[in-house]
């Protein structure tokens, strides 16, 4: 690092021959409250409300900010009782839940079961217009409030009831045996009075009621969260607080990483990949999460879903060379699939390798027969849509591209066709405009298997984007949300995924890991399933 | 004067409404921002709906302009999809690059134009053909290259600087970025000093200061300089709003949060009022800047006045 | 000087024309378990980072990049010198009015156009690059010609042919453009490097030309993250437009200097 101090040093006495002032100070030291480190951030795409927040970004602060009836485990995925005190049921679709007394948010308020209730009604309310509206859509009295056309004719979910100060109760739908295991995500978070009486003042400084507070928030380029010295959970930041610095390109973080500007990066671009070791030696972690990247196909497009496009979806996985591009691109930063789901549910939350089989494993030979006897690729070449603005998407693709032609002995069998924004790719994808597999990358919501199929293969649900629709796995769906016995629901899930492989509704790739560096004033950084750091359990100096 | 000045002004009026209009529609080519807004998913069609006529999409084309130019002019820019306003976004970003761009200037006007009055007062010498074949190479590397390989160079192998600039973007940090802003501007302006200087060697009136006997410098300072700098202002004047805009990629590289990165940013989640406002401010720039290099010219040569 | 970039400039047309006169193989066919490899026998520049051949790339880029340059510049040229040309000769409201329209293209920053213009474009040919820099670039070639015209028209031979009769056709055609054109070709000249090096641009910021095409620009773009592993697949398609965009820059200041000696 000392060549890091001389450097500023260098530069501040150009900055005098500028006749510019603002030298020293700043830096990643921080100041008087404590060892503060900073990590590498991008601009929140939405206002930073729970069940408005719905990308990672956002979610880092909202993780930081929030507790919820129920948390992650950092490490295992379980969900586990935050401030929960039970949520008890008969029958998977009236429940009662009670709230640890003790907890308050920042601002001294006490969190209720009110807190609760007025937090989910504000985000299933359609006028406020909330992205995560539709986790609330199990919640009885849904099509009241968030009607799909037209306006609402309640502002209050009709299955929430407050039962005294730290109690509630949730009547839903239907029966949904995994519903509380969903009530660690953000959405479900509980909310302050000042977040409904002065909202601007909220959404430029939130409170919260999580290990840190927001100290300050210049929005575009850094926020500043302190340690909270009053956090009555078990979870109490070991920290004195981080900075998050918003950075354009992860390029530029893990350079500034490297030159001793930043304390954490937790996307280590695939650029970086092949130096990180001796960069970074044991500072690097690379662990899995809960994400899993597949090609998905327009089922709207007659030439895809005609009887024997399957054996052509099918030959097309086969000619993807997986072990290959995960070890040259990724660095094993990805982990070839070889299933639907993510290994980081474990075997008894519902993942099972190799479930997918032949059907995954690079087969040249196999590949060119099954596309063949599927009557070849419709119109003599698959053109794999992607979004080029983020993530390392071109790389990828085109090396799927060269694996698939290789193995098909044609150079022009397969072309990557980059959309310039994600916003556009969206876009097409919801007009349905697709005419090949186009990318789709799936991060969970929490950690259950229903998570990772039903949002998107069951019939017309929110992220089925290619439309497949099979009356088979829709009634194993329905029957497995039914069940009560958590294994029993587990392994219908698991039946309904076979009807996914045996149709190659989408060609699974790989799992991603996440990934980060780090600088060596830390120790005790890791990555939850979720891929962002835990930031809580960090120690500096 | 003063009429000269009404009537630019006047001029800018049909100019700036055109500007933004086009924008404006070329904004609009982009599609439906709404669709991005929900990640990986479909966002269901009520909330979509709530959220275009939340920012005024559900309107027809020209009321959405016709709306929108009526709240600029009480500076009223919109507000951006994380709900932030514009005129917020812009009280950040300005200020760095205008910091950014006025590193950028001076790093033309005194290396470009000390550099090309040396290699037009040694012409055919060998410093003048280096320096000539240097501007070559300058401008025929792509910025983005340059950028990279300094911050590389400078910010890490070498530790001198810092390879990012920090969310105050101090004058000390903006040195590189702005000499990588600068660099292909730079060129041009040695190589149009030192040909306007060559031109104006030969003309009558240096010949009569030379032949007064008045010293070398006042001639090349007072006479020689001062006739040869109006192309210059005028291509530097032209070139602060082409800096301004065309920061994104330097920006992007030294991750400067300024006008370029909001325009970036604004353009890849297709958020139209942050880029219609950004480019209407760029638009006023860059009509300003050339009004002034016109009054400039009055100031530089004598022979030039306004009615 | 003047030589020298020529032969730049016919080499590249020639390759451009048939790439395989020097590379045999193909830019499409990668072997991803080569993958960022050093030089060897038969692929002197080594491999990128998909395992591509980078000699034959680099061979094989030029044709992109120069019908990007010829194709933007012609047009710009085209369309510069006609409505430039019509506003300096007419004068009054002609010109009132398309020295307005120059000033509304010439406010829009070209980077942020490009990106704005191309983000949506999904046709991976050549067309909607040069279309944009046409419609963002003609401006520029159309002040000049503006001010050429303005000072051709008040020579006295197109003062004499005027009171002998002429129409404005044949004084345009016959008489101003001959006088006008030369600043215009000086300029296209060197804009027609600037134009190769913005192609590279646009395909940094993911906007610019698409695959299955083989560009310049795409190859730097993809190289310039990995430059501390593997800085030979950045180096020699950089290499390659540099030297194309100063040879080019080179033939539009020897060109300038033969046409108008003035600004020697």
């Amino acid at each position: 690092m000392r060549g890091v101090t001389r450097a500023r040093g260098a530069a501040c006495a150009l900055a005098v021959a500028l006749a510019a002032a603002g030298c020293g100070g700043g830096g990643p030291a921080g100041g008087a409250g404590g060892a503060v480190l900073s990590s590498s951030w991008g601009d929140p795409q939405n206002p930073l409300e729970p069940a408005n927040t719905n990308e990672v970004q956002g979610g880092k602060v909202l993780d930081m900010i929030f507790r919820g009836l129920k948390k992650y485990d950092p490490r295992t995925g379980k969900a586990t009782d935050m401030l929960a005190e039970s949520i008890d049921t008969d029958d998977s679709r009236n429940f009662t839940i009670r709230v640890k007394r003790g907890w308050t948010f920042s601002d001294g308020e006490k969190v209720t079961a009110r807190s609760f209730v007025d937090a989910w009604n504000y985000g299933a309310s359609l006028k406020h217009h909330q992205k995560n509206a539709y986790f609330f859509g199990y919640v009885d009295g849904y099509d009241k409030v968030h009607p799909s056309s037209g306006t609402q004719t309640a502002d209050t979910l009709s299955g929430l009831k407050v039962v005294d100060d730290h109690t509630f109760t949730v009547r839903l739908r239907q029966t949904f045996s995994g519903f509380p295991d969903t009530l660690g995500y953000a959405a479900f978070a509980p909310l302050p009075r000042v977040f409904f009486t002065h909202h601007a003042a909220w959404l430029a400084k939130p409170v919260g009621n999580g290990p840190y507070t927001v100290e300050s928030y210049r929005k575009g380029s850094q926020m500043s969260l302190r340690k909270w010295a009053g956090y009555p959970g078990p979870d109490k930041a070991r920290n004195g607080g981080v900075d998050l610095v918003v950075y354009t390109d992860n390029n530029t973080a893990y350079t500034d990483l490297l030159a001793g500007n930043l304390d954490l990066v937790d996307d280590v671009p695939a650029a970086q990949l092949k130096n990180v070791r001796s960069d970074l030696g044991d500072r690097y972690i690379n662990a899995p999460a809960g994400i899993i990247q597949t090609f998905a196909f327009p089922y709207y497009d007659k030439a895809w879903s005609k009887p024997g496009a399957e054996k052509v979806r099918t030959g097309l996985s086969m000619a993807i060379n997986r072990r290959q591009i995960t070890e040259t691109i990724f660095d094993r930063t990805r982990t070839p699939a070889t299933d639907w789901t993510s290994p980081v549910l474990g075997a008894d939350g519902g993942y099972r390798a190799g479930l997918c089989g032949r059907a995954c494993s690079y087969d040249p030979a196999g590949a060119r027969k099954l596309i063949k006897e599927g009557g070849g690729i419709p119109g003599g070449q698959v053109r794999i849509t992607y979004n080029a603005d983020t993530g390392s998407h071109k790389e990828w693709v085109d090396a799927v591209c060269n694996s698939i032609n290789n193995a098909l002995g044609d150079s022009k069998a397969c072309v990557g066709n980059p959309v310039g924004t994600f916003a556009d790719f969206r876009n097409r994808i919801g007009r349905h405009k697709m005419s090949g597999p186009f990318r789709a990358g799936w991060q969970m919501d929490y950690p259950l298997i229903q998570n990772f199929l039903q949002p998107l293969y069951y019939t017309d649900a929110s992220s089925n984007d290619g439309m497949w629709s099979n009356r088979d796995f829709d009634r194993l769906v329905d029957q497995a949300n039914a069940e009560t016995d958590q294994a029993r629901a587990v392994r219908l899930f698991q039946r309904a995924e076979e009807v996914v492989r045996d149709h190659m509704a989408a060609i699974p790739l790989w799992y991603q890991n996440g990934s980060a560096g780090y600088s060596e004033r830390l120790s005790g950084v890791a990555l939850n399933p979720f891929s962002v750091p835990v930031y809580n359990e960090i120690k500096v100096g | 004067m003063g009429r000269y000045v009404v009537r630019r002004l006047l001029q800018m009026v049909p100019v700036f409404v055109g500007a933004t209009l086009l924008i404006f529609l070329m904004v609009n080519v982009m599609g439906d921002p709404v669709a991005g807004l929900c990640g990986e998913r479909q966002c269901d069609p009520a909330t979509a709906a709530q959220l275009r006529h939340e920012f005024g999409l559900d309107e027809p084309l020209w009321l959405q302009y016709a709306t929108y130019m009526g709240n600029v002019f009480t500076g009223d820019f919109g507000t951006a999809f994380n709900g932030q306003p514009v005129t917020e976004l812009m009280a950040t970003a300005f200020p760095v690059t205008i910091r950014l761009t006025v590193v950028a200037v001076l790093f033309e006007v005194v290396v470009g134009v000390t550099l090309g009055v040396l290699t037009g007062l040694r012409r055919g010498r060998p410093v003048d053909t280096t320096v000539l074949l240097l501007t070559l190479v300058v401008i025929s590397v792509p910025t983005f290259v340059t950028g990279l390989l300094l911050q590389l160079l400078l910010g890490v192998e070498w530790g001198w600087v810092r390879p990012s600039v920090s969310a105050e973007a101090p004058f000390g940090e903006l040195i590189v970025p702005g000499l990588v802003l600068a660099s292909v501007s730079l060129a041009y302006v040695t190589r149009l000093t030192r040909t306007s200087l060559a031109e104006n060697r030969r003309s009558d009136y240096v010949r009569t200061a030379v032949a007064k006997g008045l010293p070398r410098h006042r001639v090349v300072t007072r006479h020689l300089l001062r006739n040869s700098l109006i192309p210059v202002v005028t291509f530097i004047g032209t070139d602060i709003g082409a800096l301004m805009g065309g920061a994104i990629v330097t920006e992007r590289i030294f991750n400067i949060h300024g006008v370029g990165y909001q325009l970036y940013q604004g353009i890849l989640r297709q958020n139209s009022q942050t880029v219609v406002g950004f480019v209407t401010v760029l638009v006023l720039v860059f009509l300003v800047a050339n009004l002034l290099v016109d009054l400039l010219y009055a100031v530089l040569d004598p022979r030039i006045r306004y009615a | 000087m003047f030589l020298l970039s020529a032969l730049v400039i016919v080499f590249l047309i020639v390759i451009s024309v048939r790439p395989s006169v020097i590379a045999s193989g193909s830019p499409l066919t990668c072997d991803l378990a080569k993958a960022r490899e050093g030089a060897g026998p038969g692929h002197p520049f080594g491999y990128d980072g998909q395992g591509c051949d980078v000699y034959t790339r680099t061979v094989y880029g030029a044709r992109a990049s120069v019908t990007v340059g010829v194709l933007a510049t012609l047009g710009v040229a085209v369309l510069g010198s006609v409505l430039g040309g019509l506003a300096g000769y007419f004068g009054g409201l002609w010109d009132s009015v398309l020295s307005r329209i120059t000033d509304i293209f010439f406010a829009i920053p070209v980077v942020l156009g490009g990106l704005v213009l191309l983000s949506v474009v999904t046709s991976n040919t050549v067309w909607p690059v040069i279309g944009f820099m046409v419609l963002l670039g003609w401006p520029q070639i159309s002040r000049i010609a503006r001010g050429a015209v303005i000072t051709a028209k008040q020579h006295d031979y197109v003062q004499a042919a005027r009171a002998l009769g002429a129409s404005d056709a044949r004084i345009l055609l016959r008489h101003i453009t001959p006088n006008a054109v030369a600043p215009v070709i000086v300029v296209s000249t060197i804009a027609l490097g600037t134009y190769i090096a913005l192609e590279a641009t646009l395909s940094y910021l993911g906007v610019g030309l698409k695959p299955p095409s083989v560009s310049w620009g795409i190859d730097i773009s993809a190289a310039s993250p990995y430059i501390r592993n593997s800085p030979h697949a950045l180096l020699w398609p950089s290499g390659a437009l540099a030297v194309t965009v100063l040879a080019f820059i080179m033939l539009g200041d020897a060109v300038r200097d033969a046409l108008d000696p003035k600004l020697r």
